[in-house]
């Protein structure tokens, strides 16, 4: 019931804020410019402070001992991660029209969970299949046209959006094999406890690779919030696009005005 | 002296200048690759932090467009400022913006980035592609660079993208969040530009 209601919810989200202003078409070159609207922001700026928090008081001090691992571990933990991500990337390859990039994740899983020892190491790259790009249900919408929707931070998960939100439900229901095999389906080879063990470690990896990154952003920003927001959302918007060149992501018409 | 020695000697005169001038302007690329050799020189060298600091500043100085970063971050506020109000707040944009690079770029030590191609936009602007080198910790960086070419012989660095995320944008939102939470008044933006700049 409650998956019903957030569904819901992050539906009307989408579509209340994407008809806003809205002259009904939705294409992709007008979600590459157009403004996200930050309709919760005192409840986001509330949940960004107290994620904030769990970062300061969990997730940095664990990357800050991560860095000290041998980097053969580091390595071997981010591949382990990296090669479970790809269940989630081949479904969304297909979704997006992708499939010889689906091909080929698929055959990059195959290689690096068998050779690769469940994923540990990465064979795969050696022989070639090493342009991997992670995808979620989140891009697909985007790709089909879906706008993002009001923007959100989510407790603990972070920055998202209503359409990144709603596309992270389908992770939920049936669109993310590792999630079915450990927590959704009982197969007695997998416990609910290696699915969140694995989301947590991909956090800590992921805090400790760019820890002086984040730190230095926070430490030089003078509104973190509105910085982080920045980021995502651009960043989200790259990632949608598939843009190789850098000019297909860029607004020219917002340099055009500069004295 | 005769029509024919004052036409060779404008001639000679034409040529000279173009000459001189070719040879005194930049491509954008070379440019920023002697920006970024000139930073990496001064981040690889024994130096405490606060020293490199004042070295990347001086850097930041010749090679960055401080105003035009400015004036493009507060958006089409810039026009509603009074003379006395934009002077004010390029003055602390300077301040502020040479704080914040340097001490985001002191982190680094001696980086490598490796400058691979550039690419015309228009008359005013061209974008530099480079990528920073991986090391054993990090994967590579798509790093793109917006240069203002509007004088020629001076090309300037105006903004910074990284993996296809423009530093400017984000410094623009940022900027805008804090006039918008603080109903629309720009003393606010001054405010907080001088609290960063004055702390330690």
């Amino acid at each position: 019931m409650t998956r019903i209601i957030a569904i819901l919810f992050l539906s009307i989200s989408i579509f209340t804020s994407s008809f806003a202003g809205s002259d009904g078409e939705n294409e992709l070159s007008k979600i590459k410019n157009g403004e996200v609207k930050d309709c919760f922001e005192k409840l986001n700026r509330g949940i960004f402070a107290f994620n904030q928090a769990i970062d300061g008081t969990i997730f940095e001090p664990l990357a800050k001992g991560y860095k000290y691992l041998p980097s053969p571990v580091r390595t071997g933990t981010s591949n382990f991660v990296g090669n479970v991500s790809t269940l989630l990337t081949i479904p969304n390859n297909v979704l997006q029209g992708d499939l010889d990039i689906a091909g080929k994740n698929t055959l990059r899983f195959i290689v690096n969970t068998t050779i690769g020892i469940v994923g540990i190491f990465d064979p795969a790259s050696a022989i070639g299949l090493n342009s991997y790009e992670k995808e979620d249900f989140g891009q697909t919408l985007g790709k089909w046209g879906a706008g993002e929707g009001c923007y959100l931070v989510l407790p603990v998960l972070g920055p998202s959006t209503a359409r990144d939100a709603l596309g992270s439900l389908g992770n939920y229901m049936g669109g993310d094999a590792w999630y079915n095999v450990t927590v959704r389906n009982d197969t007695h080879y997998f416990a609910d406890f290696d699915y969140y063990a694995s989301k947590g470690a991909a956090g800590i990896d992921f805090r400790a690779k760019n820890f002086e990154d984040i730190n230095n952003l926070e430490e030089n920003s003078i509104d973190f919030y509105a910085s982080v927001k920045s980021l995502y959302l651009q960043d989200r918007r790259k990632k949608i696009l598939n843009a190789k060149g850098v000019t297909q992501t860029q607004n020219d018409s917002d340099w055009e005005e500069i004295e | 002296m005769s029509i024919e020695k004052i036409r060779k000697s404008l001639i000679y005169i034409v040529f000279s200048f173009l000459l001189t001038s070719n040879a005194f302007s930049i491509s954008p690329k070379d440019f920023v690759q002697q920006t970024v050799d000139e930073a990496a020189v001064a981040l690889g060298q024994n130096l405490s932090k606060e020293l490199k600091i004042v070295k990347l500043k001086t850097i930041a100085n010749k090679s960055v467009d401080i105003e035009g970063i400015g004036l493009y971050s507060i958006g089409k506020r810039r026009k509603e400022l009074t003379d006395t109000q934009k002077e004010e707040y390029l003055d602390i944009f300077k301040k502020y913006f040479l704080k914040s690079f340097a001490s985001r770029l002191a982190q680094y030590s001696d980086p490598k980035i490796r400058v691979d191609s550039e690419k015309y936009l228009n008359k005013k602007y061209t974008m530099v592609s480079s990528v920073l080198v991986a090391t054993d910790d990090k994967p590579e960086v798509k790093i793109d660079w917006r240069v203002i070419t509007k004088d020629p012989e001076n090309p300037l660095i105006i903004d910074v993208i990284i993996e296809g995320v423009s530093l400017a944008k984000v410094q623009k939102e940022e900027f805008n969040a804090i006039i918008q939470n603080n109903n629309g008044d720009i003393n606010a933006l001054f405010k907080n530009l001088l609290d960063f700049v004055n702390k330690d």
